[in-house]
């Protein structure tokens, strides 16, 4: 049996009732003197999956962080913790931490949840994310939804005008993402104390804590800004013997940025509720010494 | 093992065409081109296919199979389904030809639009000498087979003819990123900024870094990783870092 396929729509030609979905005749992968085929793609595999799970994934965290950040506010420090979300705290109305990273500079005026000072900045590091630009892209946007399968956009300019010129932000939101990373440290060391704030102690949230930051670390530093900061603008990799060793380092990072985003991404996810789990009376921090 | 396979095989040229259905024997470790030439030796002797060296470095034999680009000579029947048919197409970005072939020119009028090397002038013929950390970069890009599966899987083209005539496409943005690394490249110092044009010329802008390029890439070049993106934030150090400009300012004063 024959498929019959109807040849390419000449502009000004009406478009049919039967047109396919997607792109509309004479567009994309329709246009004039393109094979003619109706299908916006012939692919038989689940090419759908992986923006499904991806976008799946990515709304989970925004629904879950989103609830956190604004109402997680008193359950956020569970001694000798601190939420990821929470830290550093900027303003006055931050539950009291023992040597946390707690400093009040919003001051008092500040009603709403602390979270929402700190996490534009991990926020706008993760939406930059040449990784993360990607993912969404693909998930949310259809930009294309795979590869080789049309999108349903009538027009396209890419990165080329206002919002999504703005991507080209993201080594300032590294810059931010290396100071943040080294509050979270901080409070990791602050984690091997005991609730009463004595050091040389550590309990299961001590290991979630630390896991959290080993992965936040890895992945900003497979940041592909910071490739290019360390060593990727250099010319002549030979002059600069340590920036060229540098990069080869965050190359191999910089491989497994899409693991480490997710593994990062999840982890945080998870200090968080282990903190929340234990402000809220679940259970107590299981010590180990 | 041999059996029978199904295929939908793509017929016709500009003005139309459709889908017409074989059934051609598949032998063990056969791929797809070994059945289009079966077909063209069995049933379908006009049928139009470019092909060269079967090894997967002649970049002759790009399409599409089960809506895939792909090369010809590089598909394992193996790895397809062999209870369902396999459809093979021209590659969808390009205008046809006839048949599976393809008008490809779109590529090398880019191709000219991409300034070539410039000889530094201090230098002869023979005289050039480079470290090899210096140029491993560049050699990875060099390995391209010219193949254009990554051209066409680009929905910057192939989802808007319209961004033909601004955006160069992966190939070429990678070429752009070729030059750029490469050690002794002088274009800097006659007036041409590379990192300035590929966005402002080729249209890197346009990229969204969804990653079909290096999906497709049948060298497993990391197009996108290692040169769109590098390529990314050298026209970031020229258009939108302050800082960096500050410091080229304060260099070049000096």
């Amino acid at each position: 049996m024959t498929t019959e396929i109807r040849p390419p729509q000449q502009p000004g030609e009406p478009q049919s009732a039967a047109a396919p979905s997607g792109p509309a005749p004479g567009r994309g992968v329709h246009s004039p003197g393109r094979a003619a085929i109706a299908a916006r793609h012939l692919r038989t595999d689940r090419w759908w999956a992986s923006p499904a799970l991806t976008g799946f994934g990515l709304l989970a965290f925004i629904g879950y962080s989103t609830w956190r950040a604004f109402f997680g506010l008193h359950t956020a420090y569970a001694a000798p913790y601190v939420s990821p979300f929470y830290s550093p705290c900027l303003a006055a109305n931050c539950p009291a931490m023992k040597s946390g990273a707690d400093w009040a500079l919003f001051g008092s005026w500040w009603q709403l949840s602390p979270a929402l000072i700190v996490l534009i900045f991990p926020l706008g590091f993760r939406l930059t994310c040449y990784y993360y630009r990607k993912a969404y892209y693909r998930a949310f946007w259809s930009s294309p939804p795979a590869c080789a399968v049309a999108e349903p956009h009538a027009s396209y300019s890419g990165e080329t005008r206002f919002p999504l010129i703005l991507q080209n932000i993201h080594r300032y939101f590294f810059y931010f993402a290396i100071v943040v990373a080294g509050i979270l440290t901080y409070d990791a060391v602050l984690a091997w104390r005991n609730p009463a704030g004595q050091w040389g102690h550590a309990g299961v949230g001590t290991l979630v804590l630390l896991a959290n930051i080993v992965l936040i670390w890895a992945y900003t530093l497979s940041c592909h800004s910071c490739r290019h900061i360390v060593g990727g603008r250099l010319r002549h990799f030979s002059k600069h013997p340590v920036r060229y060793r540098m990069w080869n380092l965050v190359g191999k990072l910089n491989a497994r940025h899409m693991q480490l985003a997710w593994a990062s991404l999840i982890s945080v996810g998870v200090a968080d509720l282990y903190v929340y789990l234990l402000a809220s009376g679940a259970f107590t921090d299981p010590r180990i010494f | 093992m041999s059996y029978q396979a199904n295929f939908r095989v793509w017929r016709g040229d500009s003005s139309g065409g459709s889908l017409e259905p074989y059934q051609v024997e598949v032998n063990e470790g056969e791929v797809v081109l070994d059945i289009v030439h079966r077909l063209q030796a069995t049933q379908a002797p006009d049928l139009a296919v470019r092909w060269n060296c079967k090894a997967g470095k002649c970049g002759s034999c790009s399409a599409e199979v089960n809506g895939r680009p792909r090369l010809l000579c590089m598909t394992r029947m193996s790895t397809l389904p062999a209870d369902e048919p396999v459809t093979i197409t021209p590659m969808r970005t390009f205008p046809v030809l006839r048949d599976l072939v393809t008008d490809v020119s779109f590529n090398y009028t880019k191709a000219r639009e991409v300034p070539s090397f410039v000889p530094p002038p201090d230098l002869k013929p023979g005289q050039y000498r480079m470290q090899q950390e210096d140029v491993n970069r560049s050699q990875e890009f060099r390995k391209c087979i010219e193949c254009f599966l990554c051209q066409n899987t680009c929905h910057v083209v192939r989802d808007h003819e319209e961004n033909k005539p601004a955006f160069s496409g992966p190939r070429f943005l990678m070429r752009v990123a070729e030059l750029d690394m490469h050690p002794l490249d002088a274009a800097a110092e006659g007036g041409l900024d590379r990192k300035r044009s590929a966005q402002e010329e080729h249209g890197l802008g346009m990229c969204n870094i969804t990653k079909c390029c290096t999906e497709v890439c049948p060298e497993h070049i990391k197009i996108t990783d290692n040169a769109l993106i590098p390529l990314k934030e050298r026209a970031v150090d020229r258009k939108y870092d302050p800082l960096v400009w500050l410091g080229s300012v304060i260099r070049r004063r000096k």
